[in-house]
């Protein structure tokens, strides 16, 4: 969890300073919202992760959102198939910068042991993925690793990263073309 | 009543279609019985109105592709059960890869509906009559029948393995 | 149909009628489920499902796999209850190769495989009580179902995808640990067990919300081949496990509920006594257990010990003619049904003497029963859709195979 200490900070009496793009980048990675795009198997042990006895809430991540618009990380938990594909895409589209993607499971990150005719060989050759879980299924310890994971991305990663050069060229590379603001057109 | 066991079945459906009973056998303790597959359709319906025998489960419908056998390339093979008798039941029906045309059961078990769907995505087999005979599993644009023997398994977009190294090749399945 | 249900859809006017993508993502679906409806304000006037979103070809890939490494694959159709079908797929090729099987190891199968039943009902029920509103139910059940996930990893090494035992048995006993584990669970559950029944059997929001939502009547669900549960609880007494039994059901005492009415409320009552009677199997079955080996005698099948493998030339030999596939097999055709969480999950294996079967077609209860769903909601609400939806139960994984 963030704390307060883990900012550079300038210390006085009563007051404390830092970086607002710092301050922001703390608050973001403790209330992502998750958009559980759960398919198959990967999905029940991600319903375990979200279960008490794991309690996926304590990251401030309890709200899950459904509705794309209001989502920060797309959980890809599952086989993607090629049918599927265009629908996660179109989810992914609908996101609002910022936004970051967390593949769970073998399916997800390459295809898994279904190295067939229907499914999706990996999320990345859709959508660009920031962490990805091995695992068949993950454990439910594994997927909160990646969930810390992309807390560090998330406090890292720049507030104004959706008009770097190096964002708009990596989203290009998977036609996805997006606006002035930043959003997928 | 007596249950009725497989030899009473056979003899039943024999009396009934007479020739058109290809060949029977018992396998593992279920009898299967090959008809004419344009009769398929009567053979199921008469067992399913028959007072004893009373063929009232459809299990399921599988298709199978034979390549090698000529003029008997394709299977379609119904399971039934009949709950009376506990008894279950495989008939089977050979079609030509030329011909591939058999008659829907839906009329008589709603629940066939998406199984000749799925038999038709898999491997191209027409239920003659169907209501809604679309493919099912895969993508509606998909131009071959991937469950033929001739189709690869694996997805041939990718690059990163190299089959002969797995002992396989796949040119030659 | 009832007549209110018949004159909702006389009075639709096509004006008023709207049609709307329920899915494929949505929050309620659990799943990557899609309809397309076409509704009169809140009614549905008729639907039609998407299925295939998660395809995975497993009936192609079984093709190309040696009977060992189709276990795995099992494991994925309905991964509530992985190791009904990983058992149910053994003792396919069990029957094929004509083996008997040692007393010990069929009660141990029926240990495991009430087990995970109760694990798969137990989801399906608290997710009826999500969709009804009551999150509380599905918090509660899953802290013990943890409790089974630990179960199988005693056995296994696993929580989900099991891939439990081998062909002609187990890969090892009943450790000490998973006797203390299940003792204290058949202790524990039960108690815990009635508390959430207690949540949401006789509320009465409850069972406002569920009771009449998505019912089917016992003649239409057997003649689109229901099984399991769902037919249960439209009447139907049919259970694999009875008529035809396996692995020595036949020595327990337990019963088969049945609902009336097939809505969602019978199809929840119905799993909840089923919970309870696989308690009542789990306690006979371990109560009883005989001694023995945990395995069948079966060299030819049975992976040896890796000691063994390493000391013991004879071990190696069948270790490699295993691994590499090399094992003479029956020709022949065989079909084994199993009660699955969902109801009839049938195997249909053509073997033609290869390493690999040449054909193996999965029944997959999903997908028989889910072709009904248009005709279970017609001239409902959306949220009864919903609630309908969950209570029969459909397993992505076991629907697109
Ligand atoms: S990675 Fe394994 S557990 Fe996860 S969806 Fe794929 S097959 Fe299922």
């Amino acid at each position: 969890m963030g704390k307060i200490e883990d900012l550079e900070t300038i210390n006085g009496e009563g007051y404390q300073l830092t970086n607002l793009d710092k301050a922001i980048a703390l608050a973001r990675a403790n209330s992502v919202w998750p958009l559980p795009f759960a398919t198959s198997c990967c999905g029940i042990e991600f319903m375990a992760t979200m279960g008490s006895a794991y309690d996926l809430s304590r990251f401030g991540m309890e709200r899950m959102s459904f509705t794309p618009r209001q989502a920060d990380l797309l959980i890809v938990a599952g086989t993607i198939s090629k049918k599927l594909g265009p629908v996660l895409k179109r989810v992914y589209e609908q996101m609002a910068e910022p936004k970051w993607v967390l593949s769970v499971g073998a399916c997800a990150c390459s295809g898994g042991i279904f190295d067939t005719y229907s499914v999706l060989q990996g999320i990345d050759r859709i959508i660009p993925v920031d962490v990805y879980v091995p695992g068949c299924p993950p454990r439910p310890e594994q997927i909160i690793e990646g969930v810390m994971n992309i807390h560090e991305l998330v406090k890292k990663e720049s507030n104004r990263r959706r008009y770097s050069e190096e964002y708009k060229h990596l989203l290009g590379t998977y036609q996805i073309e997006i606006d002035q603001h930043g959003e997928a057109k | 009543m007596e249950k009725q066991n497989n030899q009473e079945y056979l003899t039943a459906v024999q009396a009934a279609f007479g020739a058109d009973v290809l060949a029977h056998e018992e396998a593992f303790g279920m009898l299967n019985i090959e008809m004419t597959p344009s009769r398929i359709h009567d053979a199921i319906q008469w067992l399913q109105q028959h007072q004893d025998l009373s063929v009232n489960y459809l299990t399921n419908i599988a298709g199978v592709h034979y390549p090698e056998s000529v003029g008997r390339e394709f299977a379609v093979v119904y399971q039934l059960h009949s709950w009376k008798n506990n008894l279950r039941l495989r008939i089977k029906g050979y079609l030509p890869k030329e011909n591939l045309h058999i008659a829907t059961i839906t009329d008589l078990f709603a629940g066939a509906n998406w199984m000749e769907r799925e038999t038709y995505d898999f491997f191209g087999i027409i239920f003659d009559g169907h209501p809604d005979l679309r493919r099912i599993l895969n993508m509606d644009d998909m131009d071959y029948f991937p469950m033929r023997k001739e189709y690869v398994l694996e997805d041939a977009t990718r690059e990163d393995k190299d089959d002969r190294f797995f002992g396989r090749n796949n040119n030659e399945l | 149909m009832s007549q209110e249900i018949k004159d909702i859809l006389q009075a639709a006017d096509p004006a008023n009628v709207a049609t709307i993508n329920f899915g494929p993502t949505h929050p309620s679906t659990h799943g990557i489920f899609q309809n397309i409806l076409k509704v009169d304000g809140e009614k549905i006037i008729s639907s039609e499902q998407t299925v295939g979103y998660i395809h995975r070809a497993f009936e192609k890939l079984a093709e190309r796999r040696p009977y060992n490494q189709i276990t795995p694959i099992t494991d994925r159709l309905n991964y509530c209850s992985s190791p009904i079908n990983n058992i149910g797929w053994e003792m396919t090729v069990e029957k094929l190769i004509g083996v008997d099987i040692p007393k010990r190891v069929q009660y141990m199968r029926v240990i495991i495989m009430e087990l995970a039943r109760i694990a798969d009902h137990l989801i399906c029920n608290s997710v009826i009580g999500v969709d009804a509103g009551a999150l509380t139910s599905f918090f509660y059940p899953f802290s013990e179902r943890e409790k089974i996930y630990e179960l199988y990893e005693e056995m296994s090494g696993a929580r989900l995808t099991t891939n439990m035992g081998r062909i002609g048995g187990f890969e090892r006993d009943f450790t000490p640990v998973f006797h203390q584990k299940l003792q204290s669970f058949l202790k524990t559950f039960p108690k815990a067990f009635e508390e959430f029944d207690s949540m949401l059997a006789r509320n009465r929001i409850f069972m406002d919300r569920t009771k009449g939502a998505g019912p089917i009547s016992a003649e239409r669900a057997l003649s689109y081949s229901f099984s399991g549960p769902n037919l249960r609880a439209a009447g139907i007494d049919y259970d694999v496990r009875v008529m035809s039994p396996y692995s020595s059901y036949e020595d327990f005492d337990f019963i088969i509920p049945v609902g009336v009415n097939g809505d969602t409320y019978d199809r929840f009552m119905v799993r909840q006594e089923e919970i309870r009677q696989s308690l009542r199997i789990i306690e006979q079955a371990y109560k009883n257990l005989p001694e023995g080996d945990y395995k069948a005698d079966l060299p030819d099948f049975y992976l040896p010990a890796k000691s063994d493998v390493y000391n013991n030339m004879e071990a190696l030999i069948y270790h490699f003619k295993i691994v590499m596939g090399e094992t003479e097999l029956p020709v022949g055709e065989v079909y084994h049904a199993v009660e699955g969480g969902n109801g009839e999950l049938g195997y249909y294996l053509i073997s033609d003497g290869g390493r690999t079967p040449y054909r193996l077609q999965f029944r997959r209860p999903c997908f028989i029963y889910y072709q009904a769903y248009p005709e279970m909601i017609k001239g409902l609400p959306i949220s009864d859709a919903v609630l309908t939806l969950s209570s029969i139960n459909v397993i992505a994984g076991e629907l697109d195979a």
